[in-house]
């Protein structure tokens, strides 16, 4: 049994991942289960992946349920946490992973645009945060995980939206991760760098001769590192983020 | 729901989580203020979430922040009831 093995087998309760039906967000979704999770795999719009993603997982043993809903939306979030809780338990372990990008130089960017991304990759992962974190305090455990980036801490034009969204992300899980530290609950980010996924096919060329490791890394890159953090062993890690990019943001 | 509710419930629920925060369970009075208990915000905020799953009534951060002493906790509970 692995060390996120005996985690998972000795708590009652479930992860959730937002932005769960493919790339990264599938990976984790896979890794958590393969720890012995039971796994929410949330969606906004790609429910049949989502429902594949929750066929592998049962295929490999492990319990999972696709979920829709928006993390722009606080209803839809409602929802999702009262069926995810009355099906697989509280929400112990949070992957903040749904992001969506829409680029453009600041120049012409517009304010739907900026908005749009603001709301989904950080103002959503803040929602989430705060309706998992009831539970979390209860249960004297919790394991936040903000799928963040290297774009934020690390400029990449035509990103304004992104990095900002990203950079608040950073900043916002330090702040929560002292704000809850005593209950056993962390918070950590992961700064994915360029990751072979649908999100950033178009990306590759010039970003991939700026990274050191010369390749693009995978989703199960990431999935190792959100393994680790969800893990018992990680208790005493908190507030920080960790770099998955190749040597990148080095 | 209000009607059925005593003080005496109150305090009891109070007490209990105050004592599940840490606090010396000698040192609770009516009288003990959250500092001499060494009860913070975050305790705080989690008594205002049980007293939400409880009792179904919420209490804001701002009215939270006035209270000072055991006392006040129990009293502002029950003024919402």
């Amino acid at each position: 049994m692995s060390a996120a093995e005996a985690t998972a087998a000795t708590r009652e309760g479930c992860a959730l991942v937002t932005g769960a039906s493919r790339g990264i967000g599938a990976a984790i979704a896979g890794a958590l289960a393969a720890d012995g999770w039971p796994v929410a795999v949330n969606f906004r719009a790609g429910q049949d992946a989502a429902e594949e993603v929750v066929a592998q997982i049962h295929a490999g043993g492990g319990r999972a349920l696709a979920v829709g809903a928006d993390v722009t939306s606080q209803v839809q979030l409602d929802a999702l946490f009262e069926r995810v809780e009355g099906e697989l338990g509280r929400v112990l372990v949070l992957v903040n992973n749904a992001g969506v990008r829409a680029d453009d130089l600041a120049l012409s960017l517009t304010d739907e645009d900026w908005g749009r991304v603001l709301d989904t990759n950080l103002t959503g992962a803040f929602r989430t945060t705060r309706r998992a974190l009831r539970g979390m305090i209860r249960e004297r455990f919790g394991r936040v995980i903000n799928v963040a980036s290297v774009v934020g801490p690390r400029a990449n034009a035509g990103q304004a939206n992104y990095a900002a969204a990203k950079a608040g992300l950073i900043g916002m899980t330090k702040t929560i991760a002292v704000e809850v530290a005593r209950r056993g609950v962390t918070v950590n980010a992961i700064a994915p760098g360029l990751i072979d996924t649908d999100m950033t096919g178009d990306l590759d060329g010039e970003l991939l001769s700026a990274v050191p490791a010369r390749r693009a890394g995978t989703p199960a890159d990431v999935a190792a590192c959100a393994s680790f953090l969800a893990s018992e062993q990680a208790g005493y890690v908190t507030g920080s983020t960790l770099y998955v990019d190749g040597g990148l943001a080095a | 729901m209000s009607t059925t509710i005593t003080e005496d419930q109150i305090e009891s629920l109070v007490v209990e989580s105050l004592q599940t925060f840490g606090a010396n369970p000698e040192d609770i009075t009516r009288e003990a203020t959250f500092e001499a208990l060494d009860i913070d915000s975050l305790d705080l905020a989690e008594l205002s979430q049980i007293v939400h799953e409880q009792y179904g009534v919420e209490l804001k951060g701002s009215d939270v922040a006035e209270v000072k002493t055991v006392d006040d906790a129990i009293k502002l509970i029950a003024e919402r009831l």
